[in-house]
């Protein structure tokens, strides 16, 4: 089977801005490889998140408050919940679905539902009204978005209908393009200022 | 932040600036790498079409204002969201302290925003007796150092990461090593904790959205996105020229935006905010939400018609990027807060005459970033514009009006130019050059040879070599320029030797003609340069030519473009400009263009000789590849140079005011032409020439320094 264009697109432009793309064939298999990449992480992400540098007093604090290997999942599917707390059960990972605010030290995983993908600039749209999927998205170090294959548009405009109907009420809602990144020092490009130090996009196939 | 009350005062600080290695090396660097990154970026893309778009949208929005903001103001009010319009910067702090005091805030994060720096917010916030923090990583590190930003999207670019570590030891009492990925994992840790204490996070606002009173803000860290959603209120604080009709207006923005200010595709995020949403800690679970616009003179110029398309500008930072002075000083001395060309603009509507009338004589006119601008503003005018209204409020110097009255006065002026050559016999010691200059007349112009005026003007020469024609197929005036005309009249007789090589080319030299005034506006005489472009289009009557030909690209462009713009309230003298800009030409564009010279006509030995492209011509005029393309016909072996469009220092009177900065350039300048291997230039503007020959006449370097259309001459086959 060939890879629609509009998927390749995608694909190309966001491992172009480091984003790991991965298709998958089910929500069994992209619950499967969030509870992998969880798994497969560092048991503490101190390293890529700063914990060894030495740090104030009040920051350092901060660190102290995450302990275990914490999934945040906000809004995901029943199906795919189901499947996730049989994997996160199994492998010892804690799962969780709001509480974001008591967790601003940092989670291991923010998995959220992308409601668009845009193919010109490997973009995926999360809608987040709730403050648990903006915050799962912004606090983890790694943001796994689940994007179905169907909602992949050819760029922006494709999207503007959809975009103004959802401005007809409050509304928040991202364009998510590769991990938080900065460049203010010296140019020099640095992956995860603020938000994720990582972003995995799962492509699920049409059905 | 450029604050000096005197050119001479600021002059200091400019060589302060130039002694600053490391951001002149950053900067650099940057310049060399924005051009390639940028042109990647927009690879596929029509960028001009894209440019014209957007210019055109934001125009239409300029034109409506008032009815964008009460569009605006009622679907963002229905959605939760309390809007402000604050008439004053100070206004606009006051709304906003007012608001953190109802809501009982103590302490506020801040993303990232250009119009808070406008107002001086955080000067004003923490006056009254608010902890203001920072967030975007260049916005902090600048916070803690007590500095404004040099760079509209980098705002630390200047600091190098020895002077962040150091920073960052002091803030966290730890020594920090000096790595750039571990100081980045610093700022985060040392910033999550004041995210999540925050009683109020204020933002900017890329883009505010009438139709659905949606503001838009686009960022890389992530830091926006936590500023709008972890405190219980939320304040952003936009320009009101950031109003536009339509979502569509906004992606359109988007498409540019990144790539133009450092060729990013799309920045990591874009984050679309509709009324007030659901806040945890809020009262009612809900955002407190506010969007305070900000006046502060905009709605007064969107009603001016020459200065309105300032309001087009979208902060996208590339007018630095490729200013070649901002490559030189950095943006603490480029600028008051807005920095680059628009900050030059935009310093005396916002921040007043006392801090823009020194900042806005630092422009060399090179057009560079009226090139690359996002939305087409026209910012070499308008900086030009903004001097000539800074001497009209404040009385013009006196050698500046005194240049004016010689200057729109032909039969004075080119009698003194005259009466200059017998004067300067003492001074040549029989050279073409000034060699034993008066220092007290010309203090820091040591840094080049200036040449000596030659013994028989162009005029003077013209009935002696006038081609006769009998059987005319094409009417042909000469605009010589003065440089041209009186220091180097043989590039003249060698253009008119190029064109007289083809059959039925009829020329002319009206001798009504003066200078084309673009040193007066250069100098803000604006009135005087009206007088001396009538002067001009009276001795040259465009209707009687087919082409009017120029040998100097700043002649060309300034009759081309500049003249219509002198005339634009008038609607007379606008057609007749219009008439005369019809016919001008540049001398390489005409040979190769319209003549149709080709490798037929030439023949001579090889000889490598390497290119400097004028701003006047490549940008100015457009024309790229005439002049090469003739190079190559004529069988020399054309050796590009690096950065080979950048200025060269010259600038008419700009090399006068500003010799230091001139100096730099020009070196710059002489080592990409030395690196090319050859030992001999072409251009076609004589003030390149004047500046380039007399840089390597300086320093002793053997290099032979001409007009195109001297290669040219000397290479035609003899009939």
């Amino acid at each position: 089977m060939t890879t629609p264009p509009l998927v390749e697109q995608l694909t190309q432009k966001a491992s172009l801005v480091s984003a790991v793309v991965r298709p998958v064939a089910s929500m069994d298999e992209a619950m499967a490889y969030v509870a992998d990449v969880c798994l497969g992480k560092e048991a503490c992400q101190i390293l890529a998140s700063g914990c060894d540098a030495p740090l104030s007093d009040t920051a350092e604090a901060l660190c102290q408050t995450k302990q275990e290997k914490i999934i945040c999942a906000p809004e995901m599917p029943a199906e795919a919940m189901a499947t996730l707390t049989a994997l996160c059960d199994e492998k010892g990972i804690s799962l969780i679905t709001s509480g974001m605010r008591s967790r601003l030290g940092g989670i291991d995983i923010g998995l959220t539902m992308a409601v668009a993908g845009i193919a010109e600039t490997g973009t995926v749209v999360v809608r987040s009204m709730s403050e648990e999927v903006r915050l799962a998205s912004m606090v983890a170090e790694i943001h796994i978005a689940v994007l179905p294959a169907s909602t992949i548009v050819a760029d922006s405009y494709a999207l503007e209908p959809q975009l103004v109907a959802w401005m007809g009420q409050p509304d928040y809602t991202a364009f998510v393009t590769g991990p938080s990144r900065t460049a203010d020092i010296e140019r020099v490009l640095a992956l995860g200022v603020h938000g994720p130090l990582e972003l995995h996009i799962l492509i699920l196939e049409d059905k | 932040m450029q604050d000096a009350t005197t050119l001479k005062a600021y002059r200091a600080q400019l060589r302060d600036a130039l002694d600053n290695d490391f951001q002149r090396q950053a900067l650099d660097k940057f310049a060399v790498a924005y051009r390639a990154s940028r042109a990647n970026a927009f690879a596929g893309i029509d960028a001009p079409e894209l440019i014209a778009e957007i210019a055109a949208a934001k125009d239409v929005a300029i034109d409506q204002l008032e009815e964008l903001f009460a569009e605006f103001k009622r679907h963002a009010e229905a959605a939760g969201t309390k809007v402000h319009l604050a008439a004053t910067a100070h206004e606009a702090n006051e709304i906003i302290a007012r608001i953190a005091k109802e809501n009982g805030v103590k302490t506020i994060v801040k993303s990232k925003s250009m119009t808070a720096e406008e107002t001086h917010l955080n000067d004003h916030l923490e006056g009254q007796g608010f902890e203001v923090t920072e967030t975007d990583l260049g916005e902090w590190i600048i916070q803690l150092r007590h500095e404004g930003p040099t760079h509209m999207v980098m705002p630390a670019i200047h600091l190098s990461r020895y002077q962040v570590a150091d920073l960052f030891s002091e803030v966290t009492n730890q020594k920090q090593e000096v790595d750039i990925q571990k100081l980045v994992k610093v700022a985060r840790r040392e910033l999550r904790p004041k995210f999540c204490q925050a009683d109020m996070g204020i933002s900017g606002a890329n883009f505010a959205i009438a139709a659905t009173g949606t503001i838009g803000i686009i960022t890389n860290e992530g830091n926006g996105r936590l500023t709008t959603t972890l405190p219980r209120v939320h304040v952003a604080l936009a320009g009101i020229d950031k109003l536009m009709p339509s979502l569509h207006d906004a992606l359109r923005i988007i498409r540019c935006l990144p790539k133009n200010a450092t060729g990013q595709a799309i920045t990591s995020y874009v984050t679309w905010v509709t009324g007030a949403v659901p806040c945890e800690v809020g009262p009612e679970g809900k955002k407190v939400k506010h969007v305070v616009f900000l006046d502060n003179g905009r709605m007064a110029m969107a009603k001016d018609p020459e200065f309105k398309q300032v309001l087009r500008c979208i902060r996208c930072g590339a007018c630095a990027n490729v200013c070649p002075i901002y490559r030189l000083v950095g943006g603490h001395k480029y600028g008051h807060v807005y920095i680059g060309a628009i900050g030059l603009v935009a310093t005396y509507f916002f921040h007043g005459r006392e801090k823009a009338k020194n900042l806005v004589q630092n422009c060399l006119n090179c057009g560079a970033c009226k090139a690359v601008c996002a939305a087409g503003i026209d910012l070499p005018t308008l900086i030009k514009e903004v001097h000539a209204r800074i001497q009209d409020e404040e009385g013009h110097p006196a050698y500046s009006t005194a240049v004016g009255q010689v200057l729109k006065n032909r039969t004075l002026f080119h009698t003194m130019l005259k009466s200059a050559r017998l004067l300067q016999k003492p001074i040549t010691g029989g050279t073409p050059y000034l060699r034993h200059l008066p220092m007290f007349l010309f203090k820091d112009q040591e840094f080049r040879a200036l040449p000596a005026i030659a013994d028989e003007a162009f005029r003077d020469r013209w009935e002696k070599i006038k081609p006769r024609v009998t059987d005319a197929k094409l009417k042909v005036a000469l605009f010589s320029g003065c440089v041209q005309d009186f220091i180097y009249p043989e590039q003249m007789e060698a253009a008119v030797t190029v064109m007289a090589s083809k059959k039925g080319v009829a020329m002319e030299f009206p001798k009504g003609q003066s200078c084309c005034g673009l040193p007066l506006l250069m100098m803000g005489e604006k009135k005087a340069g009206r007088e001396l472009a009538a002067h001009n289009m009276n001795a040259i009557d465009a209707q009687d030519f087919d082409y009017i030909v120029t040998m100097c690209a700043s002649c060309a462009s300034y009759l081309k473009h500049g003249y219509k713009r002198l005339f634009a309230d008038d609607p007379a003298m606008t057609y007749k400009a219009s008439q005369f800009a019809h016919r001008v030409i540049d001398f390489s564009s005409f040979v190769h263009d319209v003549l149709g010279i080709s490798e037929a006509d030439f023949a001579g030995p090889d000889k490598k000789v390497t290119y400097h492209a004028p701003c006047h011509l490549c940008r100015g005029m457009g024309v790229t590849e005439a002049p090469r393309a003739l190079l190559r016909e004529a069988g020399l072996d054309y050796l590009p140079a690096e950065e080979e469009d950048v200025c060269c220092g010259f600038g008419g009177s700009f090399s006068v005011k500003f010799p230091e900065l001139s100096k730099e350039l020009l070196g710059k300048k002489l080592a990409n032409l030395k690196a090319t291997g050859a030992t001999a230039m072409a251009t076609d503007c004589p003030g390149c020439i004047m500046q380039i020959r007399g840089g390597f006449e300086q320093e002793k370097t053997p290099f032979e320094v001409r007009h195109v259309a001297e290669y040219l001459a000397e290479r035609l086959k003899r009939k």
